[in-house]
């Protein structure tokens, strides 16, 4: 989630381009942190896309979440070359830290928890991102720390 | 001056480059006589990172390995004032000496030509190398028809997957109808093990950019998209500050430096969906759509996005061209095999003991790029497969490995060339176990337009996770094989149509392992967890970690005395396996 330039919400023109849909439902993400369902109303009243479609694009694509998600996201890599360097094993104690499966967000809206395929960085395999900052060479239990100074506050 | 740089993209910054980076620039700042502190991309050196390289006057370059910020006043008192080089900490030398020398003198760079040694962030340091010289001379020569011999003479193929020849490509989209045509540059990247994309734009943004724009001169295009995936922040960020240099300077914009020619790019983020590496689809999410593949033809060369012709290439295929037109046919294809021309760039992972990028000409095996360059595998341990071309592709086993790269050979083998990730596996990986996590990785990312890919892939995870968890029955083997070729041929896109490869290739390769799984209900690799029996041997010493480990208190015992695990309690967790100090736990 980075931060967003480029457009401005209200006065986007949609002259043809329908290709604008993505980019302004990502921008409404970014700002709300999901995708609550008045910005998706506001969407189609100012594009003319009809909300069924726009229901159809958000709910396509991984990206896109219709749920909020806590202040910090976990991202836990599953892809190939994590898997085999034991993700598993790092998901299931991260999920056991938290108290909360894959998907879920803890009580206090401080954490949610997501698999991922593929940060990109398998050389450092397994790996795990917690809102931008990205973590590798993880076993569970550095996994746990590293979840623990973010509850500590030493880290945001 | 003194020169040193940091290795700053994704991969350096996960293992701490910004740390480092800080601890330079705070000792640097003490000294009497300066040095310039730069930020480079990747060499590719991902397992070295962090990675900090020292050039003096001598005119020789430094490289040193896992520099974390405990390191930095050592190297900076030693090499920076005292000019003399930290011997112990040397991972390469422009001079040929380090370590790790033999992981970039076996390499052969031309897409990697700048990585590593360039600050991606500034454009004058991507035009000092020879920079937008290639675009000058084709803009000079003003013959578009040339650029495309020369990059069908190059014999330079799409490195997305396919392999079709690029200059072929192009000038089907030149002599399609219609006056605005589009240029799409595929940076999804959703091969899971794949990062040769993410390095090279995050390295080198100014070398696809040129290529694009190159394209879309030969073909007659004024617009360009780059379709890069959101989890790519890095990536987004460097491209989007090289875009906006590029127009300052001219080669992007209306006229490009004086020519009749213009060119635009736009970023176009993906949203998370692995099928949206497919063309069609791709296309079809540029258009604000559900990513949802199309029959092919029309091809995207006659109906592309917006229903106009459009010529879509993979990232590294663009970085190629620049040099190409710079270095001539030639030079490209005299390197490689009959029908593979020019370099491979692969992302090595997994188990092998120097993980990160290699870009090696084609035509050499896979013992050489595993054990020559990448220094085998790691903690010693036996070699077994390598998976090539992820999702689609398949699992090569160790028997193998004098395969040469080219496409047509690494295609015999059931496998495919793929984008490039090259996962590594050792004794202690479970051949059913992959296969189980590319279907689920495919029947999750099944766009569910074609039944078999939608429902097959489904049925064949189940088969497998049954497989894996001790329930596989007699006949599952023959069930996966047909499911697999139902699969193939009754689905619409590459997705569906490869999915089965991961399932097709382990069971040519490694069909004992689904049979021990499925008759002795044991996991020969001893990773599958539901097939697994923890035991105390004799070894114990009865330390009572173990005993305090076990989350389910299936571990009884007294201090001093030998433990036992009631088999019964046990949920086969492996945490006593992973405290035990005396390789008294065995698993079977
Ligand atoms: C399911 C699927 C995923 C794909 N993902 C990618 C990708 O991530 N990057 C890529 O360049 N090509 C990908 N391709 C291949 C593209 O469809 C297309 O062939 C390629 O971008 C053409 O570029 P090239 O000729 O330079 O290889 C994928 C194909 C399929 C069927
Ligand atoms: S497989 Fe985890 S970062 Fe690529």
């Amino acid at each position: 989630m980075h931060e967003h330039r480029a457009y401005n919400f209200k006065n986007m023109h949609f002259v043809g381009e329908e290709g604008q849909l993505i980019p302004l439902l990502q921008q409404a993400q970014a700002e709300d942190g999901y995708l609550r369902r008045e910005r998706l109303q506001e969407i189609h009243q100012v594009s003319g896309i009809p909300l069924a479609h726009i229901y159809g694009v958000a709910t396509f694509y991984a990206q896109f979440r219709l749920k909020p998600v806590g202040k910090y996201l976990l991202r836990v890599c599953h892809g190939t070359a994590c898997h085999v360097s034991g993700a598993v094993e790092l998901s299931q104690a991260v999920e056991k830290h938290l108290g909360i499966p894959n998907g879920e967000t803890t009580p206090d809206r401080m954490f949610s928890i997501e698999t991922v395929s593929c940060l990109g960085c398998c050389s450092l395999a397994p790996v795990l991102m917690i809102n931008n900052a990205t973590f590798g060479n993880l076993s569970p239990s550095a996994a746990v720390k590293v979840v623990k100074k973010y509850q500590k506050g030493e880290r945001s | 001056m003194t020169r040193v740089t940091v290795g700053y993209s994704t991969c350096g910054i996960a293992a701490g480059a910004e740390e480092t980076y800080k601890a330079l620039e705070a000792r640097l700042a003490t000294l009497a006589e300066p040095a310039e502190l730069l930020r480079t991309g990747c060499v590719g050196m991902c397992y070295q990172e962090p990675l900090v390289e020292i050039g003096t006057d001598d005119g020789v370059r430094y490289l040193y390995g896992h520099v974390s910020p405990d390191k930095v006043a050592r190297l900076v008192d030693e090499h920076v004032t005292g000019k003399t080089p930290v011997a112990d900490w040397l991972v390469w030398t422009s001079s040929g000496q380090g370590t790790d020398a033999a992981y970039l003198a076996r390499q052969h760079r031309i897409v990697l030509r700048n990585c590593g040694n360039i600050d991606p962030e500034a454009i004058d340091e991507y035009i000092a190398t020879g920079g937008y010289q290639a675009l000058r001379k084709v803009l000079d020569a003003k013959d578009p028809e040339a650029v495309i011999n020369l990059v069908v003479d190059s014999g330079l193929r799409g490195r997305g997957g396919a392999g079709f020849l690029t200059g072929m490509k192009w000038r089907f989209t030149r002599m399609a109808p219609g006056a605005e045509k589009f240029i799409i540059c595929n940076a999804d990247e959703g091969d899971p093990g794949a990062f040769m994309d993410r390095s090279v734009l995050e390295s080198d943004p100014h070398a696809v950019l040129e290529g694009m724009i190159i394209a879309g001169f030969a073909i007659g295009a004024d617009h360009g998209y780059i379709y890069v995936r959101a989890e790519y922040p890095k990536a987004i960020e460097r491209l989007t500050i090289a875009i906006g240099q590029a127009a300052e300077r001219g080669f992007l914009g209306d006229r490009i430096l004086g020519s009749p020619h213009s060119f635009h790019v736009k970023l176009k983020e993906g949203a998370g969906a692995f099928v949206c590496g497919e063309e069609t689809a791709l296309m079809m999410s540029i258009e604000g759509k559900r990513g949802m593949p199309r029959v092919r033809p029309p091809f995207p060369a006659t109906k592309g996005l917006w229903e106009k012709p459009t010529s879509i290439n993979n990232v590294e295929t663009f970085a190629n061209v620049p040099w190409i037109v710079l270095n001539g046919a030639k030079a490209f294809n005299t390197l490689g095999t009959a029908n593979s021309k020019g370099t491979k760039v692969f992302a090595m992972a997994g188990k092998v003991r120097h993980g990160g990028l290699v870009e090696v000409p084609m035509g050499i095996t896979i013992r050489e790029i595993v054990y020559g360059i990448c220094g085998g595998i790691r903690d010693d341990r036996q070699f077994k497969a390598v998976q090539m071309g992820g999702p689609s592709g398949g699992c090569i086993p160790a028997e193998l490995q004098d395969t040469v790269i080219d496409y047509e050979s690494i295609n015999k083998t059931g496998a495919i060339m793929g984008s490039g990730g090259l996962v590594v596996m050792d004794d202690t990986t479970c051949m059913v176990d992959v296969a189980r996590f590319f279907l689920e990785f495919t029947q999750r990312e099944s766009c569910g337009k074609c039944t078999f890919c939608r429902i097959g892939t489904k049925r064949m995870l189940e088969v497998l996770t049954r497989i894996t968890e001790g329930e596989g029955r007699d006949g599952d083997i023959e069930l996966l094989e047909e499911l697999a070729a139902r699969t193939k041929n009754s689905s619409l896109c590459g997705l569906g149509q490869t999915a089965p490869n991961p399932v097709l290739t382990t069971l040519k390769y490694f069909r004992s392992e689904y049979e021990a799984h499925i008759t002795n209900r044991k996991c020969p690799a001893h990773n599958c967890q539901k097939l697994l029996t923890y035991t105390i041997t004799d070894d114990c010493s009865g330390c009572m970690l173990c005993l305090k480990a076990c989350p389910a208190g299936a571990i009884t015992g007294e201090r001093k005395k030998r433990h036992v695990i009631d088999q019964s309690k046990c949920t086969v967790c492996g945490e006593c396996y992973k405290v035990c100090n005396l390789g008294a736990i065995a698993k079977d």
